[in-house]
């Protein structure tokens, strides 16, 4: 059953069309993750989605109430972890999932065991009293999480939960959301732009330029761009790459002084590769598509060869625009 | 009213108050004003001023300046919306499952107790300045403090709807805030104004609500003080009030 319905969803600012006629659901109890570039539409459709924004055209419904119509309800239904951060930096941790608890209604005897178990997850109950304002970037990240969980919504959105935070920290973070679906039954939809982050999503969309030009499973995703990338090492290139030819019947290149090819299945054709080059193999390796390569291979930004970019250059202009973005 | 708009406006005002307490600074940069003001404007001006008025010029104004008080504390205080907006804090408001209009009353009642508090602090200097008050004067006085306070700050949070930061603050200082003050009556008697300006003293709810203290503060001065009929005075500071209220309700309820 899905407990989130988007239909020929539209947004537009002025003539641009910053979300453009996307379609999709998310099953209950699911982790779905929004992908894309920067300025895809994440953000947008999650506004739409929280009430936040209103839609051009198309259609948005949470657990079956309209997005337009019932924004109270859809309200009650959900939790928010923002973009930007959202806390009041004069008040204390708890003093804010107290003004949260307060603003979702949750009933007096609750607030306080509700809190406590928030922070608790989060690893900040110790800090509980302190203000805001002398947390480092990933406590406050940390501290909206558990903010957003207080009331027991039915949907989370996460807009970028670990933007900012140190490795470990992203791990622990994703740990703790993970568990989530099982333990409470909520539903997450998330965004991120960390590829390997999105490997825990049940189902993933690609958006790029307001449009969504891929979803499915991670695996589905994966078969998408072709298959594995075999790298082998050998004593000489140059006839391992004719006997390859002739015997295998496919293509093999060499860079860097070593011969990559690709195979739909690549564990399966490495015994056949050795059996065939004999003792001319000095090493193999494989590389499985990683959905950073289908993220390349579809917004449009991969650098040839397909097979070969194995994402490090994305990787390293995110890297480097978040450094810029998180100043 | 339902319980959770309930909840929501006294999480708002709790915030509010909060927050005024832990910066203490707050409290004494905004008496500031006043006082000076007061002491310095009034009292220098007193030698001026023919004696002629019936009462001393600083006792004359000493209602305007409880109103001015209010004026700036409600304003600032509601103006903090923008920084609301600004640091993000206002989405966690507007993503709540709570109506509008009870976030439009807490903010408006938060604004409300910090200013009264304020105006209080200026109300209890009357002795200084050698007037005489008994305790129904005073308890009048909060009264009218309290209505010109919420019906200010809603005014603060009606303007703050329409600015998303705070490039435009000193746009509402000089363009709002300080015209307000000089065309309320507070520093000389309405009828004094060319009819051009009275015009924008009579749209100026700040006007009504000096005039309210001035009778509250000298009664046996009424031909010399009073401007406008007390009944007057109060019902419109309670219908702008409304007016206010539901304005910036509605303009909240808009989304993009
Ligand atoms: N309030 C607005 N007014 C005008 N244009 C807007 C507004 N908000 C977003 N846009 C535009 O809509 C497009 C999508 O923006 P959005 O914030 O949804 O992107 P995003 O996918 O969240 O990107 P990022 O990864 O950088 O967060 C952008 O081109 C942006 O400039
Ligand atoms: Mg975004």
């Amino acid at each position: 059953m899905s407990i989130i319905t988007v239909e020929n969803l539209t947004k537009k600012f002025g003539p641009i069309a910053a979300v453009d006629g996307i379609s999709f659901g998310v099953e209950k109890g699911s982790i779905f993750g929004f992908l894309g570039p920067n300025g895809a539409g994440k953000t947008t459709t999650i506004n739409i989605l929280c009430t936040l924004l209103s839609l051009t055209s198309g259609k948005a419904l949470i657990d079956g109430h309209d997005c337009m119509k019932e924004s109270s309800e859809v309200r009650k239904k959900i939790g928010i972890v923002f973009q930007d951060n959202t806390l009041d930096k004069e008040l204390t941790a708890y003093e804010n999932l107290l003004f949260h608890s307060y603003l979702y209604n949750v009933p007096k005897n609750d607030r306080k065991p509700r809190i406590e178990d928030a922070l608790n997850f989060v690893g900040l109950y110790e800090r509980s009293n302190e203000p805001v304002k002398r947390f480092s970037g990933g406590m406050k990240r940390r501290l909206e999480v558990a903010r957003s969980i207080v009331h027991q919504p039915k949907v989370l959105f996460l807009d970028e939960p670990t933007l900012g935070l140190d490795p470990q920290s992203r791990t622990s973070l994703w740990e703790f959301i993970s568990k989530l679906p099982e333990k409470h039954g909520v539903t997450i939809f998330m965004t991120t732009h960390y590829m390997e982050e999105a490997e825990i999503c049940n189902k993933i969309a690609i958006i790029d330029k307001g449009k969504i030009i891929a979803q499915g499973s991670p695996e589905d995703l994966k078969k998408m761009v072709g298959g594995d990338v075999i790298y082998l090492k050998t004593k000489d290139n140059r006839k391992a790459i004719k006997d390859i030819k002739e015997a295998l019947n496919l293509d093999a290149e060499e860079q860097d002084g070593e011969i990559y090819l690709s195979a739909a299945r690549g564990d399966a054709c490495i015994p056949t590769l050795i059996q065939t080059l004999a003792d001319m193999v000095i090493s193999v390796r494989l590389q499985r598509p990683t959905l950073n390569d289908v993220f390349l291979k579809l917004t449009g930004k991969a650098i040839r060869p397909e097979a070969v970019s194995g994402g490090n250059e994305i990787k390293e202009a995110i890297r480097s625009y978040r450094r810029k973005f998180d100043k | 009213m339902i319980r959770s708009d309930f909840n929501a406006i006294y999480v708002i005002v709790a915030r509010e108050l909060i927050k005024f307490v832990r910066e203490k600074g707050r409290l004494i940069s905004t008496l500031a004003r006043p006082l000076v003001w007061l002491f310095l404007v009034g009292g220098g001006m007193s030698k001026m001023v023919s004696p002629d008025m019936g009462v001393p010029y600083i006792q004359f104004i000493f209602p305007g300046i409880i109103g001015m008080t209010i004026l700036f504390s409600s304003i600032f205080s509601s103006i903090s919306i923008i920084w609301d907006k600004e640091f993000g804090f206002m989405k966690e408001m507007l993503a709540a499952p709570v109506s509008r209009f009870s976030i439009v009353v807490g903010k408006a009642l938060s604004g409300t107790a910090v200013s009264t508090i304020q105006a209080l602090v200026i109300l209890l200097l009357f002795p200084v300045i050698g007037l005489k008050l008994g305790i129904i004067q005073i308890l009048f006085i909060l009264c009218i403090s309290i209505i010109l306070s919420f019906c200010l700050s809603a005014l603060g949070i009606l303007i703050a709807t329409f600015y998303e930061n705070f490039e435009s603050f000193s746009v509402i200082m000089n363009f709002i805030v300080m015209p307000m003050f000089f065309l309320s009556g507070a520093m000389y008697p309405v009828r004094l104004l060319p009819p051009v300006l009275g015009i924008f003293t009579r749209i100026n709810p700040l006007t009504y609500g000096i005039d309210a203290l001035k009778y509250m503060v000298l009664p046996e001065k009424k031909l010399l003080t009073q401007d406008f009929p007390l009944g007057l005075d109060i019902s419109v500071i309670a219908v702008t009030s409304v007016i206010f209220v539901v304005i910036a309700a509605n303009v909240f309820e808009r989304r993009k």
